[in-house]
Order: C-alpha cells, then sequence, then structure tokens
C-alpha cells in the first residue's frame, strides 16, 4: 500500500515537473515558434517574409556567452529578421550537434555558432550547408570545411603583439616572465602563445626572458597552484601573462592576496576582474585585454544577414558593410579557410574598468 | 632482534603506517628538488587550495563505508556556492556566518532528499546521485542566471579565507576542526561505531537492533552537509562563484578516499587514513609543477602516482590478514 501510494507520488511530481519545465518555455518560444510558421507560410506564398538567423553559443550559464548573443539578437532584430537563440547545455559539441540537427529541421536561414570542437561539428554543419543554410562562426571557429567563414575576434597576431607590448612595458623592459595558460591542447591559447614567441624573437623583446608556459588547465584549484609554483620556482619573477579567463582570475587572487611584486597582465572578463586591477601595488593587474563580445555578437549578426542576402559568399576579397561598425572585409584565414577580424582587442585598465565591469 | 621484528610487524600492521611511509617519502623527495615545499607558507598555501576536497573526504569516508557512494557532491557545492554568490552579488545577506549558515543549511537539504531517495527508496547510490549530480548542478545553473559572482560582488565575505585565528588560516582551521570531530565521533561514539557495524554487515546489524536505513540516511545528510559548507568555503577561497565550479571533483574525492585505504565495499576506512590520503592527493597536486614535471605530462604522473599508492596499500593489506590469519591458527 505505502509503495503505491509512493509510486502515484513519484508519478504526479514527475508529470508535474514536466508541465512546470514546458510552461516556463513556452512563454519564451511561443511567439517564435508561431512567428517560425508564419514565416513558412509567406515564404511559400512569395518569399516576402522574414528572415530567420540562429545563433548557437559554446554553453549555458556563462555572461560572456549571453553577451555574445545579445549583441546578436539586437542586429539582427533592428535589421528586421527573426533571431533564434541556443544555448547547449553542455560546453560540448555533442551538445551543439543536437543543436544543429534541431535547427536544420526548422528550416532557419542562417547558423552562427562558437564551435566547441575544431572537427566534430563537420558532419553536422555541411548538412546544413547542404540543405542551403549559410553558416558562419564566430567567437571559436570549426574547420575550414565546416563553415563559410569565421568571425574571429581578434586576429592572432594582433592579440600576441598586444600582449607582448604588455610584457614589455609591465617589466619595464627586461627580466623573466611567465605564460599560465588554459589547457595544453586549446586552441585559441596555443595560437596565442605562438605568436608571442614569434614576436619576442624581434630585438625590442631581447632583454624578456620567458621562463616557463604552465597550464592551468581553467580550472581555478590547479591555476592557483601552478600559480603559487611560478613564484616559488621564480623568484626573479616580473610578470605573469594569463590569455585565459579563469587563469587570470586565480593568478590574480594568488598575487593580490600575497602582496607580491610580479605584475600580471592578459585576457580577462573585466566584471571577475575589476577587484584586481589598478595601478598601485595593491593591485595586482596594471592593465589587461579581451575584445568585446557584444560587438563580436554584432559582427557575426551583420555577417550571417550578408551570407544570406548574397552580398557574401565567404571568399576572401569578399566586402560589407556591417551597420556603424563601418566597412569589413572577408580575409585569408590560417587554417585555409577564410575569416572576417573584428580588430585588435580591448584595453581594459583602470580608467574604463569601472563603466565595463558592469557590462560584462 | 625481536623489536625489530615488532617494529617491522606495526609498519605491515597499519595501513596508516604504510600511507605515512609514502607521504614522507614523497615529501624527502620533493624537497630535495625543491626546498620551498617545506616551509609553513607553503604547506599553508597546499592545505588551503586543497581543503575543500579534504572536508568532502570526510563525507565520502561515511558514504564509501556503508558501501555507498556519492557523485553529487561536487554538484552540491557548485549550488550552496552559487546560492552564496548570488546572495552577495544582489546584496541579500552580507553577514558571513549567516551565509556558511545558508550554504550548511541548503547542503544538508541536498544530502537529506539524497539520502531519503537512497535509504528509504532502496535506490542503488550510484544511480541516485547521478541523477543528483544533474539536478544540482542544474540547479547551480539556475539560480545563476547566467550571471557570475567575482570578487567585487563579494565584498567582506572573501576575506574570511585570509583571516588567521592563533597563527593558522581560517579555512585550513575549519578543516582541520572537521577532522577533529569526525576522528572523536568515528572513534569513540555510538553513532561513529553503527556506521562501522552497518558497512561492515548489515544483516547483523539489522539483527542487533540498529536500523540501518536512518543509519544510511544520517551518512549521506552529513556527505551533503559538508559539500554545502565547502560551497561557502570555496567560494571565500577563489573570490569567485561559478555554476560549473569544481566539475569532475568528486571523483578526487573518491580517490583520495581510496588512497587513504577505505574500501570501496565498506565496512574498512579510517578518519586518518582519509586525511593521510587525502593530504598525499594535495601534495601530488602541489609538487608536480614545483619539481618541473613538464606541464602536459603531469596528469600522466599523477595518475601512475596514485595506482602506486593504492597498490602498495592493497598489498599491506594482504600481508596484514595474512598475518591476521597466522595468530589465529597458532
Amino acid at each position: 500500500m505505502k509503495k503505491k501510494v509512493l509510486s502515484v507520488l513519484l508519478c504526479v511530481a514527475m508529470v508535474g515537473t514536466l508541465a512546470v519545465g514546458c510552461g516556463s518555455k513556452d512563454e519564451g518560444s511561443d511567439s517564435k515558434a508561431d512567428a517560425k510558421t508564419e514565416d513558412t507560410q509567406k515564404d511559400d506564398a512569395g518569399d516576402s517574409g522574414k528572415k530567420t538567423y540562429a545563433i548557437v553559443t559554446k554553453a549555458a550559464g556563462n555572461p560572456y556567452n549571453e553577451k555574445e548573443a545579445e549583441g546578436f539578437q539586437e542586429v539582427i532584430e533592428a535589421e528586421g529578421g527573426e533571431c533564434i537563440v541556443k544555448h547547449p547545455e553542455a560546453a560540448t559539441a555533442d551538445a551543439q550537434v543536437s543543436v544543429i540537427q534541431s535547427l536544420i529541421s526548422q528550416g532557419v536561414d542562417s547558423i552562427a555558432i562558437a564551435a566547441n570542437d575544431e572537427n566534430a561539428l563537420q558532419a553536422a554543419l555541411e548538412e546544413a550547408m547542404d540543405a542551403g543554410i549559410k553558416v558562419s562562426c564566430l567567437d571559436s571557429k570549426a574547420n575550414a570545411d565546416s563553415r563559410q567563414t569565421f568571425v574571429n575576434q581578434a586576429g592572432v597576431t594582433e592579440i600576441g603583439q598586444a600582449l607582448m607590448d604588455a610584457v614589455l612595458d609591465i617589466t619595464g623592459g627586461e627580466g623573466q616572465w611567465a605564460i599560465l595558460s588554459a589547457t595544453s591542447q586549446a586552441a585559441n591559447q596555443n595560437a596565442w602563445i605562438d605568436s608571442m614567441k614569434e614576436i619576442m624573437k624581434d630585438d625590442k623583446y631581447s632583454k624578456l626572458e620567458l621562463v616557463e608556459v604552465a597550464y592551468g588547465d581553467d580550472e581555478p584549484q590547479k591555476s592557483t597552484d601552478q600559480t603559487q609554483a611560478l613564484l616559488s620556482k621564480y623568484p626573479d619573477l616580473k610578470v605573469i601573462c594569463a590569455p585565459t579567463t579563469v587563469g587570470i582570475n586565480a593568478a590574480a587572487k594568488v598575487l593580490q592576496d600575497e602582496k607580491s611584486s610580479v605584475k600580471l597582465t592578459g585576457l580577462g572578463l573585466p566584471s571577475e576582474m575589476a577587484e584586481y586591477i589598478g595601478d598601485d601595488d595593491a593591485h595586482s593587474c596594471p592593465y589587461m585585454y579581451l575584445w568585446n563580445p557584444i560587438d563580436v555578437g554584432r559582427l557575426g549578426a551583420y555577417t550571417s544577414i550578408a551570407l544570406v542576402d548574397g552580398t557574401i559568399t565567404g571568399a576572401a576579397g569578399d566586402q560589407f558593410t556591417a551597420g556603424d561598425m563601418g566597412d569589413y572585409e572577408v580575409v585569408e584565414a590560417d587554417d585555409g579557410g577564410t575569416e572576417v577580424i573584428l580588430g585588435a582587442p580591448f584595453k581594459f585598465d583602470p580608467d574604463n574598468i569601472g563603466e565595463w565591469k558592469d557590462v560584462y | 632482534m625481536k623489536d625489530n621484528k615488532s617494529i617491522w610487524k606495526k609498519i605491515t600492521g597499519s595501513r596508516e603506517a604504510s600511507l605515512l611511509i609514502v607521504l614522507i617519502i614523497l615529501c624527502v623527495v620533493i624537497s630535495f628538488r625543491s626546498p620551498s615545499f617545506m616551509t609553513l607558507k607553503s604547506i599553508t598555501d597546499m592545505l588551503k587550495n586543497n581543503a575543500v576536497i579534504m572536508i568532502m573526504t570526510l563525507g565520502m569516508l561515511g558514504v564509501l563505508l556503508l558501501g555507498g557512494i556519492d557523485i553529487s557532491i561536487a554538484s552540491t557545492l557548485a549550488f550552496s556556492g552559487m546560492t552564496v554568490g548570488m546572495l552577495l552579488k544582489y546584496n541579500i545577506v552580507e553577514n558571513a556566518f549567516l551565509l556558511f549558515l545558508i550554504a550548511i543549511g541548503l547542503g544538508a537539504l541536498c544530502g537529506l532528499v539524497v539520502g531519503l531517495v537512497i535509504a528509504k527508496g532502496k535506490v542503488l547510490p550510484i544511480i541516485a546521485t547521478m541523477g543528483f549530480m544533474y539536478i544540482y548542478r542544474g540547479l547551480a545553473y539556475l539560480i545563476g542566471n547566467s550571471q557570475w559572482a567575482s570578487a567585487e560582488n563579494l565584498g567582506e565575505f572573501k576575506n574570511f579565507a585570509l583571516g588567521k585565528v592563533l597563527g593558522i588560516n581560517n579555512v585550513v582551521l575549519i578543516m582541520l576542526l572537521c577532522y577533529v570531530i569526525f576522528f572523536i565521533v568515528m572513534k569513540w561514539t555510538k553513532i561513529g561505531r553503527k556506521v562501522y557495524a552497518v558497512g561492515s554487515n548489515r544483516e547483523a546489524a539489522a539483527i542487533s537492533g540498529i536500523n540501518t536505513s536512518n543509519v544510511e540516511l544520517m551518512v549521506y545528510t552529513v556527505m551533503g552537509t559538508l559539500a554545502g559548507l565547502c560551497g561557502a568555503l570555496a567560494v571565500a577561497v577563489y573570490s569567485s562563484a561559478q555554476p560549473n565550479m569544481l566539475y569532475g571533483k568528486e571523483m578526487d574525492v573518491i580517490a583520495a578516499c581510496v588512497i587513504g585505504g577505505v574500501s570501496m565495499t565498506g565496512g574498512r576506512g579510517s578518519v586518518v587514513g582519509a586525511f593521510l590520503g587525502s593530504l598525499i592527493l594535495a601534495i601530488i597536486a602541489k609538487a608536480l609543477p614545483l619539481v618541473g614535471i613538464d606541464s602536459i605530462a603531469q596528469n600522466t604522473v599523477k595518475g601512475v602516482i596514485i595506482l602506486v599508492v593504492v597498490i602498495l596499500n592493497v598489498v599491506t593489506q594482504r600481508v596484514m590478514d595474512k598475518n591476521n590469519l597466522k595468530g589465529r591458527e597458532m
């Protein structure tokens, strides 16, 4: 008897959760779904309907991705398009593949995706392109065969150059410095580090000595261990450069808590780093860089629009106007595909951190 | 000669002693290669950075003693940590003590639910906690609503991890306190002995009048409580609350127990073993970057060391069992 009651209760609870879950989702997607059906009808009638542009971010629950999607949505809606924002539940290629497949069956006009894996999405994205969907990447690219073009948040050399100059400036021109990266396989980080090493060959940087590239695996705990190890291994260390948001945050905390004379720069989120940015000795990071995710999203939106209305095909040399952001050109990328470069990374220093920390 | 033999017997006769020897060898080798390792500051840093894992190892000890397992703990931690972070971010609660109470309460509630499903609902622990692993992690994302709490939002709360009492860092002190309490409870109180009784032979324990499902419920609730506490601690230590915090770290906690000689089938394991096990894991994490092992090889080396320690431990156990058997035969 007891068991029966319990199982009935469990069933009710399960149905309840399902109902609640659907209910809350409906509010958001209902209008979209309706609009979508209308779209198809209009399309059938005379191809005058609104176009549908989708953005797929890396994962849910991350303010950076959120801002990127926000910029994308803003532009699409201002230009009169229909926007679908999809955040996969986990930062994996698997999760993105199922999202892509559902977008294909919805029949969207374009997909802009921040790829979680360079190669694993190829089959799904090729399927999308075969279905006539315009595919572009933003923030993080899929391989050249899986995309028409890639909106690069900042060119690899631009980032390498900005970080190297920051290291040169903060060390005062000479001394030991180290890099604290994410995982040893992280494609972005490795490209930036290689570029920094290349730039370092210039005479200007000859008095700088890169003592170690440490990997904190984007875990606060491991990054803390690695930072402390760098400090005790190299007493003469002057600067740590962390081109990853988790790493720079953990390192900033260690340096500031220990009141270390070692300074920090790299790529970090303003809201996460606000506490640590300052010119005086009490702060561990004089300044750092990052691109503006809202602008990445906006340029991604303009690129999607240009692809859909045929202004560009994604071939090198194509040109288009990205609203008030100005004119952009599609250029050759290192991997054999093409890309659109947003610009140099944005510098966050004590003067502007106050206004940016609330943005993202 | 006889003395020598009895010392040898003592060493091979106790898993803790063999762990201690491993620990000492590790420390000697590391400080030989990196003299800065054995300084007070370095050790405090290490304990502080691993306090969260070390505390949760205690809860896992209780769970494993019953032959269960709990892989939802890192999610419980994230849920309670995100709750603390969001309460601070939106200035709802600012008192550190109150925040700790909330985190602990939330963790206890999470653990209680897990315990009810396992002890009263008779669901296999690995299945039940797998479900809760997703549920609690999902709740952490929901409560965060795509926001993180960063150092700036945390105000005075983050200073807790920097404060000291009697020269010992607050976080380390809490960790040590937990170990002292658990040591006493597990060794000398009725409730602690009940856990061992149920773990070594459930039927016998039930016949002798122990309510086994209540003991099981308690163990998972305690586990959740500790995970909740660790949520608040992790936020203070890293000055940051993100929904993916300590993702996958439940494996480190289980590894610490296994290194410490806690049996996965229940009934065997001690607080001292858990302490030494988690300490060895902490030392490995701290030392690998220090002694100059190539970054990309570190995980492999970590795995090899864990395996070696566990194998050593198993061998000791066999020798121990053999000796005990000999004693009986004579």
